[in-house]
């Protein structure tokens, strides 16, 4: 059986049994990030994971503080506990090489093609043959095994195209339809679907609090479940903590202002009388706290939206200092606690 | 204003209001508030006594209502609620790529050659989801509206590609294709005969085909021959029209604003973008930077709010009561402390939860909920019933604050409450203080490889804007700076 389920400490992650995690979101929210963390998460306690990227961004070379990666798997990070994580970024042009290589032998007649701007062709005019590249090769990499019959992998994380595209990303086979009906692309395409469809493929949405984010993880998790693709959990990035909210406002511009000036005051930050250094901070203090208050509100209303979708739900803290590697394993740490990974 | 690395004021106003300004086009990565900023850029041109088309590619639903786009149809309609004090006009359209191209084949192909065209599947992949489409279909009405002469700016805001690149690169990429070696080579047996040279070329083309043929499926390449004889005669048009609007993009008349937001990430699209629009000639306005967060009391920094609010918390016994845990743990860098007080810190909304759900989503949203007097209910607070009673200082006016009606609460806290707000407070500017420097260093590290490049920045709002006035308020800030 395979290692994640005889997790160890009693760990029972939510996602047992999913083999491919894919990862999409708006633009702008983290998903490269939130991909990584669960790429960590996932690989801890002894396992190994494959992250794979498929933009050609370089987002998790970036990420991990390493040069930009090549077109192989190669180790770049160790998890806690004895684990690794493997990266790929997939080059389609070379994925479609490859795939030449590996079923029709072309040798010197590939080059040629390649030269003469064929490849170039085929990956980037025929949308759906390139799609069905990256997820081909990201299927190939769930199902690998070695000599004694053990999956490579433990799991396998792509760090998808945004949300307004993934749906179409994923379903190669409709996409393909028009273009090979027949034939071994089509094959691959009929192959690539059956894994995607399958309870071993999760596709996790991440999002922030925020207005259009959570509207495009709506419209997102619509477009998948009319094309039966199986929606996972979602991932709130960015969450900050709650801290004062409107009473509190309310109660400093209701008459406790002069009393708000002499805790400060007594707090070392000076004097509380008119116009001496504390009594000057509440004012701005206080117009930070309503900005703060309001954006609960709003947030909570955001939040209220996504519990209707019925999906888990995940949240990753706002690191203050920006993702550097620490917060990266911070992140993943928070993945594992939650039960994600 | 100039500041210490020396970077220049970007001003707005001047920009919209010179007639020689024709077309404004903003772009940068996704989620930066591009189209809110082009569609900010046309209400207060247009308000200024510009007549002005908005052209957005794929806007929120409620930023497309704002300005009164129901549907995609591909038109530009004529914005109501715009003061024409000025003389001025607003108009928006959305982009509709499909229809775009089909318009464009229609316009270009006999009615049979057309329906042949627009019936090939290869034509139905490409124009729907080639990965330039979007992007050369934006240049291509983009061009199309210029060259109908019935605006005198026009605002175009870029498709969200991957890279902020794409947007100058598909269109080059589109017509190389249609016209390039690959193609030529494929329509060759049908329109050079049997010239030595191209004989020789095509004996290997055959072995190729061939092999393509293999992989995709003998009637995929058919197919795209069939696609490519029929657009044949299109084939001059479409390098034609694409040098076309390329030249348009380096006239003087246009604008170019690299939008972005002070993250790493879109600084750094940022950056890639000004040095390719100075290798390609192309006239950069600059830098609109959005989502700026400032504070009203720089002179307390981070450290000092956290340590004073360390010791009001401290004075205030909140050590030991658990109900105010929250606050003091809310910004714990360290997540392994946080189980002190014994409230197992399960983030919310973990209901929908699926094996493990039931046990996890024990720990109510309350338990981690922000400083509160206790009997405001979470419903109360979102009672949008209530009238607005403040104000907001920075012009945030767009999004009302909701007031609860049970303001008359507001001692409800006890004795502590004052400490303990202030402890609040502090921790807020705390936080704050530490977004402004982070932002600072992360726009420091652009302007000192650009400092060439002029700069707006617009603060943050807290929320999303849905209606002409959030608009104008944030053409406001773009003026303002």
């Amino acid at each position: 059986m395979s290692r994640i389920e005889e997790d160890r400490n009693g760990h029972a992650p939510d996602w047992e049994g999913v083999r491919l995690h894919v990862v999409s979101g708006k633009g702008g929210t983290g998903k490269t990030t939130a991909a990584a963390a669960l790429a960590l998460g996932l690989a801890a306690e002894g396992r190994r994971t494959l992250l794979i990227e498929v933009e050609g961004r370089q987002g998790i070379a970036q990420l991990f503080e390493q040069e930009a990666l090549p077109y192989e798997e190669r180790r770049i990070a160790a998890a806690p506990g004895g684990g690794e994580v493997f990266a790929l970024a997939i080059d389609p042009e070379l994925a479609l090489l490859d795939y030449l290589e590996m079923f029709y032998k072309l040798g010197r007649a590939g080059k040629a093609l390649k030269k003469l701007g064929a490849i170039d062709f085929a990956t980037t005019i025929a949308p759906g043959l390139r799609d069905v590249l990256l997820t081909g090769k990201a299927c190939e990499a769930v199902r690998r095994k070695d000599k004694s019959g053990r999956r490579i992998y433990d799991a396998v994380v792509m760090d998808a195209p945004p949300t307004g595209r993934i749906t179409r990303f994923l379903n190669v086979n409709t996409e393909v339809a028009g273009l090979a009906r027949f034939g071994p692309i089509h094959n691959q395409a009929q192959a690539v679907m059956r894994v995607l469809r399958s309870p071993e493929t999760a596709v996790h949405l991440v999002t922030l609090l925020e207005e259009m984010p959570v509207q495009e993880t709506v419209d997102g998790f619509t477009e998948l479940r009319a094309a039966g693709l199986p929606v996972g959990g979602v991932v709130v990035n960015m969450v900050r903590p709650g801290i004062l909210d409107d009473s509190a406002v309310r109660a400093v511009e209701n008459g406790s202002r002069q009393a708000v000036a002499k805790a400060l005051s007594g707090a070392g930050l000076g004097g509380a009388s008119r116009g001496a250094a504390a009594e000057r901070l509440v004012t701005p203090l206080l117009e930070q706290a309503r900005e703060h208050a309001e954006r609960l509100v709003l947030e909570r209303q955001e939040r209220a939206e996504l519990a209707e979708l019925g999906l888990p739900t995940y949240e990753l803290e706002l690191l203050g200092e920006g993702v550097d590697l620490g917060g990266l394993y911070r992140l993943a740490g928070a993945l594992r606690d939650q039960g994600m990974a | 204003m100039t500041d210490s690395l020396g970077v220049s004021a970007l001003d707005i106003d001047p920009l919209l209001d010179d007639e020689q300004t024709r077309i404004v086009v903003c772009c940068g990565s996704g989620g930066v508030g591009k189209t809110t900023t082009a569609a900010a850029l046309g209400v207060r041109a247009a308000e200024r006594g510009r007549k002005v088309v908005v052209l957005t590619i794929d806007p929120a639903r409620r930023l497309a209502q704002s300005m009164g786009l129901s549907e995609l149809d591909n038109t530009p309609r004529r914005v109501d609620g715009i003061g024409d004090e000025a003389g001025g006009e607003l108009h928006a359209m959305m982009l509709d790529m499909k229809r775009t191209f089909d318009e464009i084949v229609l316009t270009h192909a006999d009615r049979d050659r057309a329906r042949m065209i627009l019936e090939n599947p290869f034509y139905q992949s490409l124009s729907a989801g080639f990965a330039g489409t979007q992007e050369y279909m934006a240049m291509e009405k983009l061009g199309q509206l210029r060259a109908r002469g019935e605006w005198d700016l026009i605002v175009v805001d870029t498709p969200p590609s991957r890279s902020a690149l794409d947007f100058l690169d598909a269109p080059q990429r589109m017509s190389s294709f249609l016209d390039g070696r690959f193609i030529k080579v494929l329509m060759a047996p049908a329109k050079v005969g049997g010239r030595g040279a191209m004989k020789f070329l095509n004996v290997g083309m055959s072995m190729m085909t061939g092999a393509l043929n293999k992989v995709l499926g003998a009637h995929v390449l058919q197919d795209v021959q069939t696609f490519v004889a029929a657009m044949d005669t299109m084939f001059g048009g479409f390098r034609e029209r694409a040098d076309k609007t390329y030249r348009l993009l380096q006239a003087p008349g246009t604008a170019f604003l690299v939008v972005a937001a002070p993250e790493k990430d879109a600084l750094r699209e940022a950056a890639y973008f000004v040095e390719r629009l100075a290798d390609e000639r192309m006239p950069l306005a600059g830098l609109v930077l959005n989502r700026v967060h400032g504070s009203g009391a720089p002179q307390l920094t981070a450290e000092r709010a956290l340590a004073a609010a360390e010791a009001l918390e401290e004075a205030a016994g909140v050590a030991v009561d658990t109900s105010t845990i929250a606050p003091s743990r809310a910004v714990d860098p360290d997540p392994e402390n946080q189980e002190t007080g014994g409230i197992k810190d399960r983030p919310r909304g973990k209901a929908g939860g699926r094996a493990h759900g039931a046990a996890r989503s024990a720990s109510s949203p309350e338990a981690s909920a922000p400083l509160t007097a206790p009997e405001i209910s979470p419903e109360s607070l979102r009672d949008e019933q209530s009238p607005e009673s403040n104000s907001s200082p920075n012009g945030s006016q767009n999004t009302p604050h909701r007031n609860s009606s049970s303001a008359h609460n507001p001692g409800a806290h006890g004795p502590e409450s004052p400490d303990l707000i202030a402890a609040g407070l502090l921790r807020l500017h705390a936080e704050r203080m530490q977004v402004v420097a982070r932002e600072r260093r992360t726009r420091d590290r652009f302007f000192s490889v650009h400092p060439e490049v002029p700069v707006v920045e617009v603060a943050a709002l807290p929320g999303d804007v849905h209606d002409l006035d959030g608009l104008r308020a944030i053409g406001e800030k773009l003026a303002a700076g």
